[in-house]
């Protein structure tokens, strides 16, 4: 049911872990559905430096995380900005079709993380001006 | 070394080889219809006899009351419709429960749907029906009370010798769904009052594919497939003879030596839930702890997914099942573990072991040593257990 990829993701997840003083946190899902995902940014010089993640939920959630902060590390804010939840799904492989809202929660969290640093450092980034974090992906 | 533990036997078993041994002359030598009148055909018609007389032997039924189907589902499927649709004119109300087989419930949603009525029965934390409850349940409408005799997810044993009196009371028939119970439970359908059993062969080490209802005399049911004169006029189509004979050599090894059984099983099982509740911490076992079937274990690990869980099992080896959404393909977890009062994200968390015949002592150490480890590395990865070490 799950590519290679997913299963290489999920079994030695990237990126896994804390940043103490992160210079962005974000949260997203909720754990009625099954599913959270929860990422720490460190920023220097608008470049993404460091990205660790915590996730709980199914395989597809800890892999597309873990691709996710693969996908964004050493980036711009601005290029991580582009991330989408399809280059994740890509990037593992593709993902079965009732797992693809893993990857749009992946998406989500690193926007709410890019949200939680501006936030934090009183500066606009355009592209987050109608996100909500706290919106559902799931189709219920 | 990773090795091969397969510990979902409520989901599937193999076929012992004494099971296969007895059906494979009837696929290549004695393959007659049996509805035929040559010797090839009497041969199959009397390997059917044969059979039924020992499925019924199993559950002190007799020979006529036994109809093969083609496994659990069809046999649900015809003791809820059957009687539903032959006993519409003295009334339109079905009782069951919340934790049946989706081959039950489902079969209710579509007779409610069909002018029918249906209550389904709360269940307590340990999914057990209230009888009281059952019995206000009942009304001059009501033709029909499904129970199943044991839970397929948590193991809970209903009970059903109540129930059964409670149905004939009250002059209801009483089905109920044993695809679970048979072979680890002792069933004698007169002393327990029931009207119609549904059973199935490949939970008992039998092929898949083959199944029973027993029907007692006097039930008023609908025949459930049209056509031929095979099963009394009552579920037509040439007999499955292979399957039918390996359903009966199941269910005679799986009834000859019940006590035994259950006494090397509920020994493993014991082990498993103590080991795993002694080594992991923040867990709980599913389902009642002493009227449960001697091959179950449900735990619900706090803090993971229950999809993840079952992965890195797979990774080393170990067979099992989850009731989380994801390996259901719907978003909600088992309709069972709400239906105890499990919160949604700790039903997620649940992991079924089913025991069998061929597992070992040996195995229980090693599942529960990689469920140690594996636990341990999601928690780590959950922002769940953060907050819970916070808190300490």
């Amino acid at each position: 049911m799950y590519s290679e990829k997913v299963m290489d993701h999920f079994s030695n997840p990237r990126n896994v872990g804390e940043i103490e003083n992160a210079d962005g946190v974000g949260q997203v899902g909720n754990p009625k559905c099954g599913d959270i995902m929860k990422m720490y940014l460190k920023i220097e010089d608008d470049v993404i430096v460091d990205i660790k993640f915590k996730t709980f939920g199914c395989g597809s959630a800890i892999a597309t995380s873990s691709m996710a902060t693969e996908l964004i590390k050493g980036k711009t804010i601005e290029e991580a900005l582009k991330l989408t939840n399809k280059a994740v799904a890509e990037a593992l492989g593709g993902l079965p079709p009732v797992k693809m809202h893993c990857s749009v929660l992946a998406e989500q969290a690193v926007k709410a993380a890019l949200l939680d640093y501006s936030k934090k450092n009183g500066i606009e980034i355009e592209q987050l001006k109608d996100f909500d974090p706290d919106e559902d992906v799931h189709e219920h | 070394m990773v090795k091969n533990v397969y510990m979902d036997n409520a989901a599937t078993t193999p076929v012992k080889k004494e099971v296969l041994d007895e059906m494979l002359p009837y696929f290549t030598e004695k393959y007659g219809n049996p509805s035929s009148i040559y010797r090839l055909g009497r041969e199959g018609k009397a390997a059917i006899d044969d059979s039924r007389n020992k499925v019924a032997n199993a559950i002190g039924a007799n020979p006529k009351e036994i109809y093969f189907t083609s496994g659990g589902s069809e046999a649900d499927n015809w003791a809820i419709k059957g009687v539903a649709f032959a006993n519409k004119k003295k009334g339109n109300h079905i009782i069951t429960s919340k934790v049946e087989h989706h081959g039950i419930l489902h079969t209710c949603e579509y007779l409610e749907r069909n002018g029918f009525d249906v209550t389904y029965l709360d269940v307590d934390e340990n999914g057990i029906v209230d009888l009281k409850e059952l019995e206000e349940a009942i009304t001059d409408k009501t033709i029909l009370i499904s129970i199943m005799f044991a839970n397929n997810e948590i193991g809970t044993i209903q009970p059903v010798k109540e129930i059964g009196e409670i149905a004939k009371k009250n002059g209801v028939f009483f089905h109920t769904d044993g695809v679970q119970a048979v072979g680890k439970i002792e069933i004698d359908v007169d002393d327990l009052n029931i009207d119609m059993l549904s059973m199935s062969a490949h939970k008992i080490y039998g092929p898949k594919g083959i199944g029973a209802l027993y029907i007692r005399k006097g039930v008023k049911i609908h025949p459930h497939i049209h056509g031929g004169a095979q099963e009394k006029n009552r579920r037509a189509g040439t007999e499955n003879v292979p399957s039918i004979v390996g359903f009966a050599k199941a269910i005679e090894m799986a009834c000859e030596n019940i006590d035994e059984h259950n006494k090397k099983l509920i020994k493993l099982r014991d082990k498993l839930i103590k080991d795993i509740a002694n080594n992991i911490s923040h867990v709980k076992l599913n389902g009642h702890p002493e009227k449960r079937l001697s091959n179950n274990v449900n735990f619900s690990f706090e803090f993971i997914e229950g999809e993840a869980l079952l992965l890195s099992l797979d990774m080393v080896g170990v067979a099992g099942s989850s009731g989380s959404a994801c390996t259901s393909g719907s978003l909600d977890p088992s309709h069972v573990l709400l239906s105890i009062g499990l919160p949604h994200e700790i039903a997620h968390g649940s992991l079924r072991l089913s025991l069998g015949d061929f597992n070992t002592e040996e195995e229980v150490d090693y599942v529960v040593e990689n469920l140690i480890t594996i636990v341990d590395r999601l928690r780590k990865m959950s922002p769940l257990y953060e907050n819970v070490k916070e808190d300490k």
